[in-house]
């Protein structure tokens, strides 16, 4: 039959067993992430996750934050509405995460920046680029510039550098990024003298363009802006070389991934776009980051998503080092103080609204490869 | 006049596409009476062979066009058999909203199943056959969309033999009239069955090689809405008759590419979605079909 | 009172308890269980459309994303203007979120009036493809319209969606689609789904009950919508799109077409798995597809079809007993 167990060894097994995870919990400071792993938007969110993981392992190989190393809890929203909010309160209820890190799509973040700011967690935007996101409140930040300034450097961008009066704008009605980069490039374009001669939509999904492009053909342009991604850009600026406009085309950081030219093809030559950075860039920060990128992961050179993904991370362990603590309330004052951090896509400074001040870069694809061009200061 | 020309040229390639897909629908109802969710996904695959085995073959010759072609019209057909056999028979003799729900999961199946194991991000399909863009009187005409049409009427004229010239074409027609009459005048029903899902995936399959052809960027989600436009224009032509099928696909590209145009262009699903509802309300027998009274 | 007016009430005063106490609970479960009850309104309406009455919708995200948003509508724009800027006391909001999540189901049950009528003559394959079609239809309607936000949808909803609201509705749906089908009138229903011929032959009116049909289902939906937009706070218009009519579809058909208790069960086992399978989240729609078929081949009345009859009288009687 069955002796009962000794009440002291027990009774020791059972305080030992409740106080060790308290104890190694101690050790690691933990930072939450939510991406797209995985569908629609899968290149952007791995691509993000990628810098993310290497900033992480990297400052844990030099010894950590505070004398602690960093965990990385990250989980995948699968591109879909809805999930990132759950995602944001299992992090934060029951992974304990002192911050979190999250999202490329300016959708998904505003899903969970209200959560984040109901529970006083940090949260930090790698790349979502709506002005809407950090209105949210005072605990979102992004590390990347917003929509509104990207909209005006590009309209500068054409009307400066491209020397264009009469532009046509191609916008995707499904995705709250293309028409945001849309409405804040017009507002500048105009004020600036020029005139948006025809405008024309367009459904993320689609590909045939034909249409639009003939009404565009017609409407006697210098050049076509799209706001949109590279999965419908490079189909049309195919369709629209093939259609025999020659004029330039030109649109924001959603044209950056190797599919442009490989979908684009000889299309896609001389077309410029916008990004957070380039990895031509010829200083050591960016040398380095790309090299490190390279040796980490199979030889793949590091696009915008990445490195912002990267100085996501070391903006925010910067803050943490800063606060020397990892309560929200005091993570989030160091963040709102960041001034001047050299990091891989620029010196970051967050400004009042918590958003980074920060230069674009104009890329032109020459030879199948991204080139840089120039860079707007904001 | 160039512009409406130019619209003129960019539909009649769109519904030469649809049309390929209309008539796996159509064929596959009119034997089966049920409606394959999973034939959009098949055009999906299709298009995927044919992306494989271009990687493979000199780019820019009509003959790799042809031999990919060939290779995506194969291995379809074996899917679609396969996807008849091991799903759709067993259910056969119970009642059709069963078959209707496993259709549904196969579709999702074969694209997530596609999304895991090529990735959810968009491939830039090969240029295999010879592209060209040919300026004609300021008429664009792009090579690509010369083949598509070429191909499509190659295909539908060697399906309308099939059908009206072969003995297994009119095994299919007379298990479409009335299968159990079929079955006692000694047809196998089976093989009828195999063969009409194996055509019509073919059928897909050279409409997904074609679709990729003019829009080189293909991706697992890809065949969801061309397979429920294609849908549209099969009930629109008449479902079960295959000159309806072509005839609704051509009209539909025809309308879409209008629509695309002009100021509602990002209405155009839920304008092929309301024709749909609009036909099944005031003419459910299509514009060719006939209306067969249900006896009780 | 008749019994299942007093389980109502019960489920509400429960749910009022839960709520209340809802602060000392791990947020994180507050959220699954929210996402729970929510499922359940959904799966329980779609029940009432395919499973008792035989009609095949693919589109009941639809009706939810016209509740989610006229009901964030209201609270949006017209919540600051009838609380004024102290943002009122919690017995107004209360009834603020009432009076939106009512106008959202009305509003939702117009939208089903619309869908049903016109697919009156349609059965089967055709009658799902047009659900669907105007799932779709409504879809871009929503992503065309600026005033709602067009693509980016709408944000900052206002956090009013707790336990209470959520199993309260959901008692009430159940209530409501168990009565309905158990009356008298309500035979109606099967007999609709059973035998469209038959029925009109014997003078029932299948196109009312038809429609009933739709438009409670697509209330109830409407109602899940406004507690989702409310839960959620962000919603856009592709999060309502045919993939999540489908995951409804699956809970539905997993618990027994025509099933209300194999119904709820299915719809809180599709709402945790997910959560506790997050390591293979990358799987959950193949798995969903899978499970489709693997149902409809070897257990086409759903996984928890159990004849309940038989069982409680087994339970009344006790073991040990003979069977005869």
């Amino acid at each position: 039959m069955f002796r009962p167990l000794r009440p002291l060894p027990a009774a020791v097994l059972v305080a030992v067993a409740l106080t060790a995870r308290p104890l190694l919990s101690q050790e690691a400071i933990r930072i939450g992430e939510y991406a797209s792993l995985t569908g629609k938007e899968a290149a952007f969110g791995q691509s993000s996750h990628k810098g993310t993981l290497l900033a992480v392992e990297e400052i844990n190989a030099a010894g950590g934050v505070l004398g602690r190393r960093i965990e990385l809890i990250t989980d995948d929203n699968q591109s879909k509405q809805g999930e990132s909010a759950t995602i944001a309160k299992k992090l934060i209820a029951r992974d304990k995460v002192a911050a979190i890190l999250g999202e490329v799509a300016s959708m998904r973040s505003l899903e969970a920046a209200p959560i984040c700011q109901a529970y006083r967690i940090p949260m930090v935007s790698p790349s979502s680029t709506n002005p809407k996101v950090t209105e949210i409140g005072n605990y979102v930040f992004r590390v990347c510039f917003t929509d509104r300034f990207q909209g005006q450097a590009l309209a500068k961008f054409a009307k400066d550098t491209l020397k264009i009066r009469r532009v046509a704008v191609l916008t995707s009605v499904s995705s709250a990024y293309s028409v945001g980069l849309a409405k804040y490039f017009d507002e500048r374009f105009a004020a600036d003298g020029g005139l948006v001669a025809i405008e024309q939509r367009y459904t993320e999904g689609d590909k045939d363009f034909n249409a639009q492009l003939t009404a565009i053909k017609a409407a006697g342009v210098e050049g076509i802006f799209v706001p949109g991604y590279y999965t419908e850009a490079a189909l049309i600026c195919k369709q629209a070389r093939e259609l025999g406009i020659g004029i330039p085309l030109f649109g924001g950081d959603g044209w950056e991934a190797p599919e442009l030219m490989e979908i684009g093809g000889e299309a896609v030559e001389g077309t410029y776009y916008t990004t957070h950075y380039s990895p031509q860039i010829d200083v050591p920060v960016v040398r380095q980051f790309v090299a490190k990128f390279r040796a980490r992961f199979d030889g793949e050179t590091p696009d915008a998503m990445a490195a912002l993904g990267f100085d996501s991370v070391e903006v925010l362990v910067d803050a943490i080092r800063r606060a020397d603590s990892t309560e929200g309330p005091a993570i989030r004052d160091a963040l709102a103080a960041t001034k001047d951090f050299a990091g891989v896509t620029g010196t970051t400074t967050i400004d009042r609204d918590r958003n980074a001040s920060k230069a674009a870069f104009v890329l032109m694809v020459k030879d199948g490869h991204f080139r840089f061009v120039q860079s707007i200061a904001p | 006049m160039t512009e409406f020309l130019q619209q003129l040229l960019n539909g009649l390639s769109l519904g030469a596409i649809y049309a390929l897909i209309a008539l796996g629908y159509t064929m596959v109802y009119g034997v089966l009476r049920f409606i394959n969710f999973a034939h959009s996904d098949v055009f999906m695959v299709g298009a995927f062979i044919g992306y494989f085995a271009g990687r493979h073959l000199p780019q820019g010759s009509a003959l790799s066009g042809l031999i990919a072609l060939a290779c995506a019209m194969a291995g379809c057909a074996v899917l679609g058999i396969a996807i008849e056999r091991l799903v759709y028979r067993p259910l056969r003799s119970g009642p059709t909203l069963n078959v209707l729900i496993t259709a549904i999961g196969m579709s999702l199946f074969l694209e997530y199943a596609g999304q895991l194991a090529f990735g959810a991000t968009p491939r830039a399909f090969p240029p295999i056959f010879p592209a060209r863009v040919i300026a004609v009187h300021g008429l664009i005409v792009s090579t690509s969309q010369v083949i598509v049409i070429a191909v499509a009427l190659v295909l539908m004229v060697a399906l309308e033999f099939t059908v009206h010239r072969t003995r297994i074409g009119t095994a299919m027609r007379a298990v479409a009239l009335n299968p159990k009459a079929a079955q006692l005048v000694g047809i196998n029903i089976d093989v009828v069955i195999s063969f009409t899902f194996g055509l019509g995936s073919a059928l897909a399959a050279a409409g997904g090689v074609l679709y990729a052809l003019n829009y080189p960027s293909i991706d697992p989600l890809m065949g969801v809405v061309p397979g429920l436009k294609a849908f549209v224009a099969a009930v629109l032509g008449g479902v079960g008759n295959i000159p309806g099928a072509a005839l609704g696909a051509l009209i539909l590209g025809m309308v879409e590419t209008f629509v695309d145009g002009s100021r509602w262009s990002t209405y155009k699903d839920a304008i092929a979605f309301a024709t749909l509802i609009g036909i099944l309300l005031f003419r459910p027998a299509g514009l060719l079909g006939r209306f067969t009274a249900e006896k009780v | 009172m008749p019994r299942s007016l007093i389980a109502l009430l019960a489920a509400v005063a429960a749910a009022f308890a839960v709520s209340h106490f809802s602060d000392r609970l791990d947020p994180y479960y507050l959220d699954v269980m929210t996402g729970v009850g929510i499922n359940i309104i959904l799966a329980v309406s779609l029940n009432l459309v395919n499973g008792y009455t035989g009609q095949f919708s693919l589109g009941h995200a639809g009706f939810m994303s016209v509740g989610a948003y006229l009901s964030a509508a209201i609270t949006l724009m017209l919540g600051p203007r009838l609380l004024g800027d102290g943002g009122g006391s919690a017995v107004q909001q209360g009834l603020l979120f009432l009076g939106a999540l009512l106008v959202g189901g009305l509003g939702a049950a117009v939208a089903g009036l619309a869908v049903g009528i016109p697919s009156l003559r349609l059965k089967g394959d055709y009658l799902a493809l047009v659900t669907l079609g105007f799932g779709e239809i409504i879809r871009v309607v929503f992503q065309n319209v600026e005033a709602l936000g067009g693509a980016l949808g709408l944000n900052g909803i206002p956090n009013y969606t707790t336990v209470f609201w959520v199993y309260s509705f959901g008692a009430l749906a159940v209530f409501t689609v168990v009565c309905l089908v158990h009356s008298t009138y309500g035979r109606g229903f099967l007999a609709t789904r059973d035998d469209e011929i038959a029925s009109e032959a014997v003078g029932l009116n299948t196109t009312r009950y038809k429609i009933v049909a739709f438009v409670v289902g697509a209330f109830f939906a409407g109602v899940a919508g406004g507690l989702y937009g409310h839960f959620k706070l962000t919603i856009t218009p592709t999060g309502f799109d045919l993939t999540k009519s489908i995951e409804i579809v699956v809970m539905v058909i997993l618990g027994g077409m025509g099933n209300t208790p194999g119904v709820i069960l299915a719809a809180i086992l599709l709402t945790i798995l997910p959560e506790v399978l997050r390591s293979v989240e990358q799987y959950r729609m193949i798995l969903y597809a899978l499970l489709l078929i693997l149902l409809m081949l070897l257990r086409p009345n759903g996984l928890f079809n159990f004849n309940y009859a038989a069982i409680a009288s087994r339970l009344r009687r006790g073991p040990g007993r003979a069977r005869d």
